[in-house]
């Protein structure tokens, strides 16, 4: 389990690291959690690793113009202990669910995105909000929309030759209210069924992870007064629409259908209550 | 806060100051391997090109089929079905992660990069995963000179079997099936190997984290064609854990001394996690079938027992073991005069399994009791009642199988479990949950929890009349060797090879507590020499032996030393040594209150033997020897008292399974063990917590997979889940009962698997009975929320 050989570089810019992205064969290292594993077991062998840790402005947490910036080299764990992460609770709300607190002192958030689990919490949460991810390439600057980022299961919008360089979360707003919650078979395991929830008025945005290629966003009209069990018919038959994997010993599908069906009505209704409060 | 540890051990393993295998570097210029391994569950090797792998710079050696082929003989196997095993697949290959070629370069990781220049050409074979078709007419050969993937078949009758089956008022009849798992050690296996050829010939000297049985040095050895006593071994003081797992590192002790030979220097491996997962060991699969015979008061009065072992690829030694290591107490917990056994292991596409703690146990009380569950549910009676009513209650008592149960109060067991567990309240909640339309079980198992193995269980597998006269086996003796030195401190060595278990603590609490002295003047050796430490065949660190024998032994040592201070004592005293005490550190005559110190008495033999009298004892080092009783080789009638010592368990789970998810909740865990005399009780925490863990991963969590083509899907922690903190801070309820062994000198029995063998059981019986309103059989494990979903349908 050792890495085949690659050659590493710590570029001094944004602008240095695209370049060297450019190049070809090369991968983009921030915390490494998902990508040294795939390394040491030769799964992917990337002939340069452009360490982007320590690019000048990419450390950035700020609340700004009604956004929660996080720069690609912004660890999980800082967000989730910082004051800012308050502007955005979704945010903090799913991070403790990111895989484990060791994991999450060295997992980046822009990493999680950029990897594209199916089951990452990160991606639903981005989709969810309807946050924007920032690119850069050759061409210069671009935004991606949450909801165009993830293209397939560990497939992202992103060019071999682009990096991303942040991402915004929308700040709350008055009146809004937010559920988050997932099942896996231990504490920290990737979720068989997951669901990021934002209700404002009676309208609810749902996103599931965890039963498709990417997060399955869906908006639906809640009654006034929503209650768990009368949501389950409409999440039930949504569960039974949206989940289309297989399924594993883990979860086989008729779970995870389940699973989702009841988390997504306890969350709406969690969020219901929470925007109306 | 200061922190005052439990063990000796655990200062040094806190502190990263621990010595395992790897931190080791006892032969300088040592290279590193790395081992090539089939990506194919079952394919003919039809060449294999090792030129391109040779060539790349840095790379010393590369060891293929030919060479193997050339230099190992398959290992000596416990049956004579011609299904020879060696280290790596020659002509074959048989599960995916089988060794075919070793790599010796300078550095793991240019070992790895000429690794995947091994061409190996494979011709993909049929495969057979499932030990049920691997028993049938259709499956292909693995072996295809043996005719059978059938490895061993015994049947064996003790008692009036089907007389009792004609008359019984009830036949109750289960089938069930147990996964395989592991207990996935911390540290994975380690070698450092050295071929020698000296003047009287070829040899090995190896370090490496094995921790027995020990007649796998001679099984090793044998593979090697060098005599037993060219075959050196060190096994290092610390071993990151094994339960039994790191008994299947020998093949590649072998291997790399193998290896070794062809880089004319000493060569390491060190097995990473996906090697671990994918080839290591596991504890065996089982197909199980239980019928018994009741009287319509509850009472069972005969059983019929069958066992279908999946021992993976080969029948690597000591399988099939799993099937006998319980043979004395296959009926458990119950006084059962009759039963019928067939005992079958056959081989599958997946890799080699074997000890694992519990070893035999959890597969055979998985059986055992789910079928007294539905024993009574036919007789309607209470889970706690059908069992009261069934057990064992006069010791010493002899099963039907040969065993002999040496002491016990099961009842007084079971009450206490009961009465601490909280029963009554359990089946309030349940009652309770199920007026709101909620799943909630109680679940027990009573089990016998056999320690220090009888060897002379592995005859079983021959037939009696194939058994060769004057070459019985039987017994398990353990050697320690004690000495003192000229300042009065005294050493124990201990050939017993522990694995964290903290054997050094409690040797050196009994030699201390022997000899009179403080602690402090007593320290324990571990590492292990097979040139230097005493060692039988039976020796290691296996079937919970450290208890009941190695501290019987350790006694026999330190008594002889004390004789040697009293002879040195009498000197200084001017008295008979018969009769001199020896306590807080001193020598002294009862008669007169008179005393030397310990070390001063010790001096008197080192500095002044002659003051001795003609004939003294003068043993300054010495060993002492536990020869157990009892433990003799099979009959001809095939009956065999399997383990010297039985203790006891009776455990208790209640769970909640949540309505809407399905998720399993550990409401509550009460345990209640018997292992005769407690030699340190937070250590015997530490076990039954751990066994305890080690059960609910079997339970809950972990599973060996393999795809219908034979390609494993837990090859990695992704997919094979162990327990860890958060999923193990259940409510727990531990006591004890103490019924001391007649038949070891402190009355100790073992105590280190008891819950292994009997957790993952009542937990299948807690999740039977709580969703037994929905008429759901529960014959399987693991459990967990996705299989209780498919299990209900649309229920």
């Amino acid at each position: 389990m050792k890495a085949a050989p690659f050659a590493y570089c710590r570029p001094d810019s944004v602008d240095e690291a695209v370049d060297v992205l450019a190049g070809g064969d090369a991968k983009v290292l921030a915390g490494g959690q998902s990508l040294v594993p795939v390394l040491a077991m030769r799964l992917g062998r990337p002939g340069t690793l452009v360490d982007i840790t320590r690019l000048p402005g990419l450390d950035s947490l700020v609340v700004q113009d009604g956004q929660l910036h996080v720069g690609a080299a912004v660890r999980q764990r800082r967000v989730e202990r910082s004051a800012e992460v308050a502007a955005v609770p979704l945010v903090a709300r799913a991070l403790p669910f990111v895989g484990h607190r060791e994991l999450r002192s060295r997992g980046t958030v822009c990493g999680s995105l950029a990897h594209a689990d199916p089951a990452a919490e990160l991606p639903a949460v981005a989709a969810c909000l309807g946050a924007s991810v920032v690119v850069r390439g050759p061409g210069g600057e671009r935004v991606v929309a949450a909801a165009d980022f993830v293209t397939g299961a560990m497939t992202t919008a992103v060019g071999p030759d682009e990096l991303v360089t942040g991402v915004r979360f929308p700040v709350a707003g008055a009146g809004e209210g937010f559920g988050f919650a997932e099942l896996a078979r231990r504490h920290g395991d990737f979720a068989l069924a997951g669901v990021a929830v934002r209700v404002r008025g009676e309208a609810a945005t749902l996103a599931a992870f965890g039963v498709s290629d990417r997060p399955v966003v869906r908006e639906l009209t809640l009654d006034p007064d929503p209650t768990e069990a009368g949501l389950r018919p409409v999440t039930d038959a949504l569960a039974a629409e949206v989940v289309d994997t297989d399924g594993d010993a883990h979860g086989s599908r008729g779970y995870r259908v389940r699973l989702l069906g009841v988390l997504a009505a306890r969350e709406i209704v969690r969020a219901h209550r929470e925007a109306h409060r | 806060m200061t922190w005052t540890p439990a063990r000796d051990e655990d200062a040094a393993l806190v502190t990263g100051a621990g010595r395992f295998v790897d931190d080791l570097d006892p032969l300088p210029g040592t290279l590193v391997a790395a081992v090539v391994r089939s990506p194919h569950p079952h394919a003919r090797i039809r060449g294999v090109d090792l030129a391109a792998a040779r060539a790349h710079p840095g790379v010393a050696a590369v060891i293929g089929p030919d060479e193997v082929r050339a230099a190992v003989r398959p290992f000596p196997l416990s049956t004579s079905t011609p299904m020879p095993y060696l280290p790596s697949g020659v002509d074959a290959v048989r599960y995916v992660g089988e060794p075919v070629a070793v790599v010796v370069a300078g550095d793991r990781y240019v070992a790895e990069d000429a690794a995947e220049l091994v061409a190996v050409d494979y011709e993909p074979l049929d495969v057979v995963v499932d030990t049920r078709e691997a028993l049938g007419p259709e499956a292909v050969l693995l072996h295809p000179e043996a005719g059978t993937n059938v490895a061993t078949d015994r049947t064996f009758t003790f008692g009036p079997v089907d007389e009792t089956f004609a008359r019984a008022d009830h036949l109750v009849h289960g089938e069930y099936t147990f996964p395989r798992y592991s207990s996935v050690p911390m540290e994975g296996y380690g070698v450092v190997a050295q071929w020698v050829d000296g003047a009287d010939g070829p040899g090995v000297e190896c370090w490496a984290n094995f921790h027995g049985p020990f007649t796998m040095v001679p099984v090793a050895a044998g593979a090697l064609g060098i005599p037993v006593s060219r075959f050196r071994m060190h096994v290092p003081a610390d071993i990151g854990g094994s339960f039994g797992i790191k008994s299947g590192i020998y093949p590649y002790v072998v291997l790399m001394a193998l290896a070794s030979k062809h880089a004319g220097r000493p060569v390491r491996w060190t097995e990473d996690r996906v090697e671990h997962l994918l080839a290591s060991s596991s504890g065996a699969g089982r197909v199980m079938g239980f019928s018994a015979a009741v009287s319509g008061d509850g009472v069972v009065e005969a059983l019929r027992v069958d066992l279908v072992d999946d021992v993976g690829a080969y029948l690597r030694p000591p399988e099939p073991s799993t099937l006998y290591r319980c043979f004395g107490n296959i009926t458990g917990a119950y006084d059962v005069p009759a039963v019928a056994i067939r005992a079958r292991a056959v081989v599958t596409n997946r890799a080699p399994t074997g000890l694992n703690r519990g070893f035999g146990g959890q597969q055979l009380y998985f059986g055992l009791e789910r079928l007294m569950d539905a024993v009574a549910a036919r007789t309607e009676l209470d889970v706690a009642e059908v069992r009261r009513r069934n057990l064992v209650r006069a010791f010493p008592h002899r099963t039907p199988t040969g065993g002999l149960y040496d002491s016990g109060d099961y009842p007084a067991a079971l009450d206490l479990l009961l009465a601490k567990g909280g029963y009554d309240e359990l089946r309030a909640r349940q009652e309770a949950a199920r007026a709101e339309g909620a799943h909630y079980g109680v679940g027990l198992a009573l089990v016998v929890d056999p320690s220090g193995t009888n060897i002379g269980y592995v005859g079983l597998a021959t037939p009696a009349s194939e058994r060769k006269p004057g070459r019985d086996k039987s017994g398990s003796t353990e050697i320690v060797r004690a000495s003192v030195d000229l300042q009065g401190v005294v050493t124990v060595l201990l050939g017993s090879v522990p694995q964290g278990q903290g054997h050094a603590t409690v040797a050196r609490r009994v030699a201390a507590t022997r000899l009179g002295l403080p602690v402090e003047q007593v320290r324990v050796v571990v590492d292990m020499d097979t040139a230097s430490t005493p060692w039988t065949v039976t020796s290691g660190s296996y079937s919970s032996r450290f208890a009941p024998l190695v501290t019987s032994a350790v006694v026999a040592a330190v008594d002889r030393l004390a004789e040697t201070a009293r002879a040195g004592a009498s000197v200084l005293l001017g008295v008979a040594p018969d009769g001199l005490e020896l306590a807080d550190g001193s020598v002294r005559d009862p008669a007169t209150g008179a005393s030397c110190l310990f070390r001063h008495a010790a001096g008197v033999v080192h500095w002044d033997p002659g003051a001795l009298p003609a004939g003294a004892p003068a043993r300054l080092a010495t060993e002492g020897e536990f020869v157990p009783p009892e433990a003799v080789a099979a009959t001809a009638e095939d009956r065999i008292n399997s383990s010297l010592c039985y203790g006891f368990v009776a455990e208790m789970v209640g769970v909640r399974i949540d309505a809407d998810t399905l998720e399993v909740t550990l409401d509550r865990v009460a345990t209640v063990h018997d292992a005769g005399t407690v030699l340190d009780p937070v250590l015997l925490e530490g076990q039954v917590l751990g066994a305890l863990v080690h059960g609910l991963g079997g339970a809950a969590y972990e599973e060996f997979r393999y795809s219908p083509a034979g390609q494993p899907t837990s090859a990695t922690f992704l997919d094979y889940l162990c327990p860890t903190s958060a999923e193990t801070a259940f409510p727990l309820v531990s006591d004890h009962v103490s019924s001391p062994s007649p038949l070891t000198p402190l009355g100790a029995k073992g105590c280190g698997e008891g819950s292994s063998m009997s957790f993952p059981v009542a937990y299948a019986n807690a999740v039977a009975d709580a969703l037994a309103p929905a008429g759901v059989a529960i014959d399987a494990l693991p459990l967990h929320g996705s299989v209780i979903h498919d299990l209900l349908g649309d229920r």
